[in-house]
């Protein structure tokens, strides 16, 4: 027998192992495990999961993509258009041309031209304002920066606003505020749904009635008005890391009911399950049975719950923000930045204004569409 | 069905009830009291109250008394249909809302009627057509309807119809017509306006209802009884719409519950964006200038209309689908 024969027939031996090994992994794998076999079949959530990890990376490290500090004004510089950036002249290149402005006499507007004849080099990593690393140390080191930060302007890549601030930074910044709010939120509504589901399914009884009736009485209430109500009620003079909290509370105070009747439901049916009773035959206390017995078997669902819950949060923080009673300047967040374009004369002045909304429209988007995937795979043995 | 209505509507003055002192507490929510504010408000435009004046509206409104004392004083004067009046507007109340909820219910019900009817083709074909490039144009279609704000997408029509065409898209009147007592002429410049801010408005949920339009009839589509009609010859878009399209249709109706409240309050953002005469600009006007009575009486309309819109889908669902009607009877 030759040695390529040999190494053929080794090659079919070490496949059909693999399959064996398959079909065994697939009987011992662990639930997670089998969520992410068939979660990787979907390759629209696949692509959504990527672009969420970017869109993390920029909420964790907005100093590092923005080009400039999201609050300095430039009041020379205001309704900036993008500049956007150019990667090819005759050859890769990279740079962005340069804009001159000049007051209009009659309006008192600025408006700019770009000028083509002059463009301004860019390149990766460059050095720019200072931003502190999650709090914890400062740098100078940018995503995309001037070759000569001394000399030239800086760049708007997307325009600036009535200020003069530099749009594509805010965003940035936005971003963290934003994803946050929402996360926080829905991690609130979560808890308060799992206990308070949890102990309406488990007890049953004066406990269950009286939550749900709270449930019915707050699924009948309309959300937007309350929340307006309530975050007008909130202090002007409130720090802006208060107001957040606040704000992050009255989100979730309405939205926790529909994850706790989930809850519910599916511990009624649990609790006659042969394992919990076994739990409690061997004398397991009762926290132990609810939360190391039977939340478990229902992660996945609250995983994906909890991914298709967070774009409702965010769309709701940047409804709130835009209607002037949400977040307020000098935080920054996708709300707070389209509250420039809320009326017809700045939208038509400065259309680039609404690009926040494809921010919104994109991160909703992809956590939609990551949802259905993750609800989709959270029941693997279907 | 009579029982199943009665029950319904017993449980009404309750929940009104309850929600009115929920509107109560976010009256008194702002720091200082109404009559102060009044007072300022009074003294900022340069007039001012004497002591006597100032001392009855205390007692008018129990200022002085115990927070459940002022809540009755102000409940007996709502259900004797005196809502106060507006510091902002100086005008009575029931006259600042009574036509912008009118105009809301419009704008709402239009938008609901919009939703069902655009929504149940779209559903009804990306499940028969599964995969079909139609039936990925509507998923895609839905996906963005779901991730867009509403006020984004009037923001951005907005601005395509001023810079493209040249016209502003805002108000639902004609400027003759705004102010205008109703008549013949009105209804039809309202009919003209009122398209633009109820596709807005229904966009997201036509979305969400033709998605799970599309997945219950996918369910249905397999089912024996499909096989049994086909095979006795019955043409296939009679037996879609005859049977499985019905029961696919039950999911969506029990939706109906959540929808139309949600309409209401949801039409608060498109009606400040695109200043439309209803009563959610109102809202957030009087929130901002802290016109709590205002505010209050707003909040309570929401909630009044919340409740109608789940009596009426309640309604809906029990003469659509038998099995509740027995449930519940």
């Amino acid at each position: 027998m030759s040695a390529e024969t040999e190494s053929k027939t080794e090659n079919i031996e070490v496949r059909q192992a693999g399959q064996r090994e398959d079909a065994d992994a697939i009987s011992v794998a662990p639930n997670w495990k089998l969520v992410w076999w068939r979660f990787r079949k979907h390759r629209l959530a696949l692509v959504a999961g990527v672009l969420l990890f970017f869109i993390i990376l920029i909420a964790g490290f907005p100093g590092f993509f923005s080009t400039q500090d999201p609050s300095q004004s430039d009041t020379t510089g205001s309704f900036m258009p993008p500049q956007g950036i150019h990667i090819w002249d005759d050859g890769p290149a990279f740079f962005a041309y340069a804009a001159n402005g000049a007051r209009n006499p009659r309006t008192l507007r600025m408006e700019w031209q770009l000028d083509e004849s002059q463009k301004v080099p860019l390149r990766l990593f460059g050095r720019g304002y200072e931003w502190k690393v999650l709090g914890l140390f400062t740098t100078d080191i940018h995503l995309i920066g001037l070759v000569n930060p001394d000399e030239d302007k800086p760049i708007h890549l997307l325009g600036t606003d009535r200020l003069g601030r530099d749009q594509w930074s805010r965003l940035m910044y936005g971003t963290q505020v934003s994803l946050s709010v929402g996360l926080l939120a829905v991690f609130i509504s979560t808890v308060l749904g799992i206990f308070l589901g949890g102990i309406s399914g488990y007890f049953g009884g004066l406990a269950d009635m009286v939550i749900q009736r709270v449930v019915e009485l707050l699924q009948s209430i309309p959300p937007i008005p309350i929340w307006l109500a309530l975050s007008a009620a909130l202090p002007r003079t409130w720090s802006v890391t208060t107001s957040y909290l606040a704000i992050t509370g009255i989100l979730a105070l309405l939205t926790w009911t529909t994850l706790a009747r989930e809850v519910r439901g599916r511990f009624l049916a649990l609790r006659e399950e042969d394992f919990v009773v076994a739990a409690k035959l061997a004398g397991c206390r009762q926290l132990r049975i609810v939360f190391r017995h039977m939340v478990p078997t229902m992660n996945s669902h609250i995983i994906a719950a909890v991914t298709l819950a967070i774009p409702v949060m965010i769309i709701n923080e940047t409804f709130l923000s835009f209607l002037g009673l949400g977040l307020r300047p000098p935080a920054i967040s996708w709300g707070v930045l389209l509250q420039e374009a809320q009326n017809l004369q700045s939208v038509a002045l400065a259309p680039w204004l609404l690009l926040p909304g494809v921010a919104v429209i994109i991160t909703v988007l992809v956590l939609n569409v990551l949802g259905d995937g993750l609800r989709d795979a959270a029941d693997p043995y279907h | 069905m009579l029982v199943y209505i009665v029950k319904r509507l017993l449980l009404l003055p309750l929940l009104l009830l309850v929600f009115s002192v929920i509107a109560f507490i976010l009256i008194q929510a702002p720091p200082g009291d109404f009559v102060t504010s009044y007072v300022a408000e009074l003294a900022a435009s340069g007039s001012s109250m004497d002591r006597l004046q100032i001392d009855a509206l205390r007692e008018l409104y129990g200022l002085d008394r115990p927070g459940y004392v002022q809540y009755f004083k102000w409940l007996s004067r709502i259900l004797q249909g005196d809502l106060g009046i507006s510091l902002d507007f100086q005008k009575p109340i029931s006259e600042l809302i009574g036509q912008r909820l009118l105009l809301t219910v419009i704008l709402g019900l239009s938008t609901f009627l919009f939703t069902f009817a655009v929504a149940l083709p779209i559903g009804t074909i990306s499940a028969t057509r599964q995969y079909s490039f139609f039936d990925y144009f509507f998923t895609v279609f839905n996906y963005v309807g779901v991730a867009t704000p509403t006020f984004m997408t009037a923001l951005i029509l907005m601005w395509l119809a001023f810079s493209k065409l040249g016209i502003t898209i805002t108000g639902l009147f004609s400027p003759e017509y705004a102010d205008a007592a109703w008549s013949f002429g009105r209804v039809v410049d309202l009919g003209k306006h009122v398209w633009l801010p109820m596709v807005i408005l229904g966009l997201d949920g036509t979305a969400r209802l033709a998605r799970i339009l599309r997945a219950n009839l996918l369910d249905e589509l397999n089912k024996p009884y499909m096989e049994m009609a086909r095979a006795k010859g019955m043409p296939e878009w009679r037996l879609i719409i005859k049977y499985p399209v019905r029961l696919a249709i039950n999911p969506l109706v029990s939706s109906l519950g959540w929808y139309l409240p949600l309409i209401f309050s949801g039409s608060l953002i498109v009606a400040t964006v695109l200043n439309l005469p209803t009563i959610g600009p109102l809202l957030l006007r009087s929130l901002i200038s802290q016109d709590m009575f205002l505010a209050g009486s707003i909040v309570l309309s929401y909630f009044g209309l919340a409740v109608i819109g789940t009596l009426l889908s309640d309604v809906l669902l029990a003469w659509l689908d038998p099995r509740i009607r027995m449930e519940e009877s």
